[in-house]
């Protein structure tokens, strides 16, 4: 299977990312963000990073970059699309995923381990997570406490578009283990057609043992194993 | 001509930059502060034209770009 993963100036998890998806055995390519193609690319990574310096507000001006206008198409003809920490700011800013991000409510930048439990395991970002135990993965930032308004909140909640909460190391999803003021400790999400899922902390970043975890494997294997039932039933 | 922005948070979106300078000025001394916001100020040089027109293409960019209505209200002055 092959990834695209985008870059725009000031991305920095670009390189982690396509690490970590060919140390799957998969291939990653990069895309920058003045291209207007993803080539074969079966699936993007929008990374993490400070695109355009976060000037503005964060992934505001990533979003009307010409990469982004392809992203769009391609997310609407059902591609998949996985955006992480400003990534994530991105696809929220472009209005593939619902929401935004504002500055975490302590106000700090948070950098440091924290648990996920993963909501709905019926999407093409979550199949593969294992079900015996919440995943440990990295955060970073310091605008990542997601926002939505009542009905929205609704909505996702109605199309089980939570895909995944902050928790504590026996999977509770607790006030406590909420490291930014996230509505509901709401750390990702994915679009209604369920084909584009964004979240704040980094599966990159805990791709192999040496970094603490490999948790973070089971989000892009989630991925590949879809792509790759997809590409057998065609 | 300019095109001035005002950009804040919506109100029911948590503020903690407003909250902060709240509590700091209440620390100072500062009394009957009953709430605090931080927002943005922008302000765009426009070529001399009509204003109407002017009022009409700022409004879209604010919308579309400079603000995020999800987060965040903006009043438009031209002038």
């Amino acid at each position: 299977m092959k990834f695209a993963v985008l870059q725009f100036p000031a991305s920095n998890c670009d390189q982690d990312a396509v690490h970590a998806i060919r140390r799957l055995g998969h291939e990653a390519g990069f895309v920058w963000h003045k291209d207007a193609s993803l080539g074969d690319a079966e699936a993007v990574i929008v990374p993490g990073g400070f695109s355009y310096g976060d000037y503005l507000r964060c992934g505001a001006v990533a979003r009307f970059s010409p990469v982004m206008q392809t992203v769009k198409s391609f997310a609407e003809a059902g591609g998949l699309v996985i955006g992480i920490c400003n990534g994530f700011q991105v696809l929220c800013e472009a209005g593939l995923l619902p929401g935004a991000l504002v500055r975490n409510k302590g106000l700090q930048f948070r950098c440091e381990q924290v648990f996920l439990s993963t909501v709905n395991r019926d999407t093409a970002f979550t199949r593969a997570i294992p079900t015996d135990r919440p995943l440990r993965v990295p955060i970073a930032h310091g605008e990542g406490c997601y926002f939505a308004d009542e009905e929205t909140l609704k909505g996702l909640r109605e199309n089980r578009q939570i895909l995944w909460q902050y928790c504590d190391a026996s999977g509770e999803v607790l006030e406590s283990a909420n490291p930014n003021g996230s509505i509901d400790n709401i750390a990702g999400v994915c679009n209604a057609a369920r084909n584009v899922a964004g979240l704040m902390p980094h599966p990159e970043r805990a791709c192999e043992s040496l970094l603490g975890s490999a948790d973070g494997n089971a989000i892009f294997e989630s991925m590949i194993q879809t792509a790759t039932a997809a590409a057998a039933a065609a | 001509m300019k095109a001035k922005i005002i950009i804040t948070p919506k109100k029911a979106v948590f503020d903690p930059q407003g909250k902060t300078v709240q509590n700091a000025l209440e620390h100072m001394g500062y009394t009957g502060v009953e709430g605090v916001h931080v927002g943005k100020y922008i302000e765009i040089d426009l070529a001399d034209g009509d204003v109407e027109e002017a009022r009409k293409k700022i409004d879209e960019a604010a919308h579309k770009f400079l603000s995020n209505p999800v987060i965040e209200d903006y009043r438009l002055e031209i002038e």
